[in-house]
């Protein structure tokens, strides 16, 4: 069915005013607000959905079907100095991985958060946060996407001191500001330098007049290094298991798709604002791609070892499903590093899809584990994983889902994880077995690390302790479930998935003609 | 739409779990020859250890840091270099960053 | 040359700031560090816009000439903004963490490590 060609608009804006009127209506009641939050959460996962469904449908690999929409006029026209909306396979690919995980993050906090007050403001700031990450995938403008960035982290560092009465909490959250001013200043600085060459703010219309002059080298440097800081790439990585591991696990969830959002950042830098030049030649008359790609290629290598090998010496429960997250955003990075250093051939395409289904399945699957680690926390109270113990015989269900999430993480079959790991395993090896090597031995090690996890919280002798501990609320093990739903989902009907959602995502990063075309009239 | 096709393979995940089933099933018949009695509240559901006493739940459960005792102590020099790099300091992240942004200006530009 | 002298100020200002980051131990610098650097951007972002012998852009009916460049200063005041919300909040988490910590030296504010 059709949409309103206002739906992106509209995406960003009913999370805007949810947020608005959620103090307001706190002032009533508590049930009542909690009702209302899911009620705007449910109404834009609608959208979204229906967004996306029109997108997938109705492209084929020739001509995809992207949405746009110019903010105070009816066309199009040249030269552009409106902010623009540009909805492609992409970008709502990344917001419906936002709306699932705020959606479930909402649902899981009706009862993981009730005993603590001041929740008006941590219901505000988490719609505020969905409105910065979805504005964040949705726009088509450079500075527009600065400002949503910036939305976005003073939103999430709000939501990590939330227990201010914890000294830890707050000095994450100091940390988390730090680095986020720091790298989104850099990004204001690249976005000034693009501005000062071109007088053009809009993706489109600066991809179109893109040279490979020197002060767009250094630009393409520090987008970069920037937004990879953002996205917990090693050795920048240090701010990611402070914050995850000492916030709500709710606000961790939302985290995640932050975190997700500038990796979707990177990946609109490369292929589409640089993807007029991609195939020139740079020094030593090697391409553009694949000079970045073998620049990119290290680092990602780097951030899968030190992850997993620093995941196997923590004690405390959040800050080792941190580290897995760190690894799993290497390889992330080494998939599209692969796909962008052998672009054109097929296993470069096998990489660049295997990285985007990777997205979605490590979303999940990393969210489920942190979602767990809540609820041993709501049922124990404890953190470290030295004073755990026997958890099993109480809290069945919740040892279910942990072993589900631990399999798909870790990349074993039938789950997710191992479909979209098999398309990254086999297409880095045809580019240097190493890659390959490296790639497998660390996905065992980090199965190593979350049986570790699984013995000392779950197996073991029944402490004296424990012994009042019983399940966690209904509303927790409802959330956890409609995540292992969708991996389970995922998992027994792979190709469901690559070929309607992911195969037009690849198509839409690779060939930007489509994107400029919208803009540009069919240049 | 049960495979997905790589480009020098194919993986079928029904295949997977109907074979799984299978070797349960197996398994399961296997179980169901052996011996069903035993005598409860007896000798025989004590834990043995090898005769020595046994001590309260508390002291005999292993705990989280001594696990992988064994990997952790080869892999030493290693760990200590990892460990001085995570040191915690706010300051310290943001030289990182300089660090790994000179690096890549210095190999892109020059 | 005298046109260059902002950008060589630019660059002064973001290694300056940096320079008060990395190696400064109190919170409170390390935040000012923050602005300074903020500060050299939006001086970049306005200096931008510049044509040689313009007037201000605020004219509907103008006395004539060049204007300078309108965008770059709106992209400036969203800039400073930002960065105001961006100050508030650090420094409000520093106030917390002195709470917390009884300290303002960033190497004794790490009980979170390795």
């Amino acid at each position: 069915m059709n949409v309103p060609e206002y739906t992106p608009a509209l995406i960003v804006a009913v999370p805007l005013l949810g947020a608005f009127l959620t103090p307001l209506i706190s002032r009533i009641n508590d049930k009542l607000r909690n009702i209302f939050v899911i009620l705007v959460l449910g109404l834009n996962s609608l959208l979204v959905g229906l967004l996306a469904f029109n997108i997938f449908t109705k492209s084929t690999p020739d001509s995809p079907f992207i949405y746009t929409y110019i903010f105070g006029a009816k066309d199009v026209t040249l030269p552009v100095v409106r902010i623009l909306f540009e909805v492609d396979a992409m970008s709502i690919f990344m917001a419906i991985i936002a709306s699932i995980l705020v959606f479930v993050a909402v649902i899981y906090s009706w009862s993981f958060m009730k005993e603590n007050t001041g929740l008006d403001k941590y219901y505000t700031l988490l719609l505020l946060l969905t409105a910065g990450m979805l504005g964040m995938m949705l726009t088509g403008d450079m500075f527009n996407f600065f400002v949503f960035l910036e939305i976005t982290s003073i939103a999430s560092c709000a939501l990590i001191a939330f227990w201010t009465n914890k000294a830890e909490s707050v000095e994450a959250a100091f940390k988390y500001i730090v680095i986020s001013a720091i790298g989104a200043l850099f990004v204001l600085f690249a976005i000034a330098l693009l501005y000062g060459q071109y007088d053009a703010l809009n993706i489109a219309v600066l991809s179109n007049a893109i040279q490979y002059t020197f002060l767009d080298k250094i630009a393409l440097v520090l987008l970069i290094v920037a937004l990879a800081m953002k996205a917990g790439i090693v050795p920048m990585h240090m701010w990611l298991p402070d914050s995850y591991g000492r916030a709500p696990s709710t606000v961790t969830l939302a985290l995640v798709g932050a975190t997700l959002a500038s990796l979707y950042g990177v990946l609109r830098v490369i292929f589409t604002l640089y993807g007029n030049i991609l195939l020139e030649p740079a020094k030593f008359d090697i391409p553009v791609n694949m000079f970045i790609g073998w620049l990119i290629i290290p680092l990602a290598v780097i951030s899968i070892i030190v992850g997993v090998i620093m995941a196997l010496r923590q004690t405390d429960f959040k800050r080792l499903i941190a580290f897995a997250a760190v690894a799993e955003i290497g390889y992330m990075f080494l998939a599209i590093g692969t796909g962008l250093a052998a672009m054109g051939t097929a296993y470069g395409r096998t990489a660049l899809e295997g990285g985007i289904f990777h997205i979605i399945n490590d979303a999940l699957d990393v969210g489920l584990l942190f979602l767990v680690a809540g609820a041993i926390y709501y049922a124990t109270k404890e953190w470290s994983l030295d004073e755990m113990g026997g958890l099993a015989r109480n809290m069945k269900y919740t040892t279910i889902f942990f072993v589900i999430g631990i399999l798909a993480v870790a990349g074993m079959p039938p789950f997710n994880g191992f479909a979209s790991k098999l398309l990254i395993y086999e297409s880095t090896f045809q580019l240097n077995p190493i890659l390959a090597i490296v790639a497998i031995l660390c996905s065992i090690l980090l199965l190593a690390a979350f049986v570790k996890v699984f013995h000392s919280a779950f197996m073991g002798p029944k402490l004296p302790k424990f012994k009042d501990v019983k399940e966690v609320p209904k509303s927790m093990l409802f959330a956890m479930g409609i995540l292992v739903c969708i991996i389970i989902f995922f998992g027994l009907f792979p190709n469901l998935v690559l070929e309607n959602i992911v195969r037009p995502v690849a198509d839409a990063l690779l060939s930007n003609a489509q994107y400029l075309s919208m803009v540009l009239g069919g240049a | 739409m049960f495979t997905i096709d790589t480009g020098s393979g194919f993986w079928t995940p029904i295949i997977w779990v109907v074979a799984i089933v299978v070797a349960f099933l197996l398994m399961y018949i296997l179980r169901m020859f052996g011996n069903k009695t035993y005598k409860k509240d007896t000798e025989q559901v004590k834990s043995f250890l090898s005769g020595n006493p046994e001590y309260p739940k508390e002291q005999m459960q292993i705990k989280a840091s001594n696990l992988y005792w064994g990997f952790t102590k080869s892999m030493e020099g290693f760990y200590n270099i990892l460990r001085k790099m995570h040191t915690g300091n706010a300051s310290d992240y943001v030289l990182w960053f300089v660090i790994v942004l000179a690096i890549f200006l210095l190999i892109e530009v020059i | 040359m005298i046109y260059n002298i902002p950008y060589i100020a630019v660059v002064c200002l973001i290694l300056i700031g940096l320079y008060a980051l990395v190696f400064k131990r109190n919170l409170i610098k390390m935040v000012i560090g923050i602005t300074l650097i903020e500060s050299g951007v939006n001086l970049f972002l306005i200096t931008l816009g510049y044509r040689k012998g313009s007037i201000a852009p605020i004219y509907t009916s103008s006395p004539g000439g060049i204007m300078a460049l309108p965008i770059p200063q709106a992209l400036t005041l969203t800039s400073i903004v930002i960065g105001v919300a961006v100050l508030a909040l650090m420094l409000s988490l520093v106030i917390h963490i002195y709470r917390h910590y009884g300290t303002l030296d960033v190497r004794k504010v790490r009980r979170l490590k390795e």
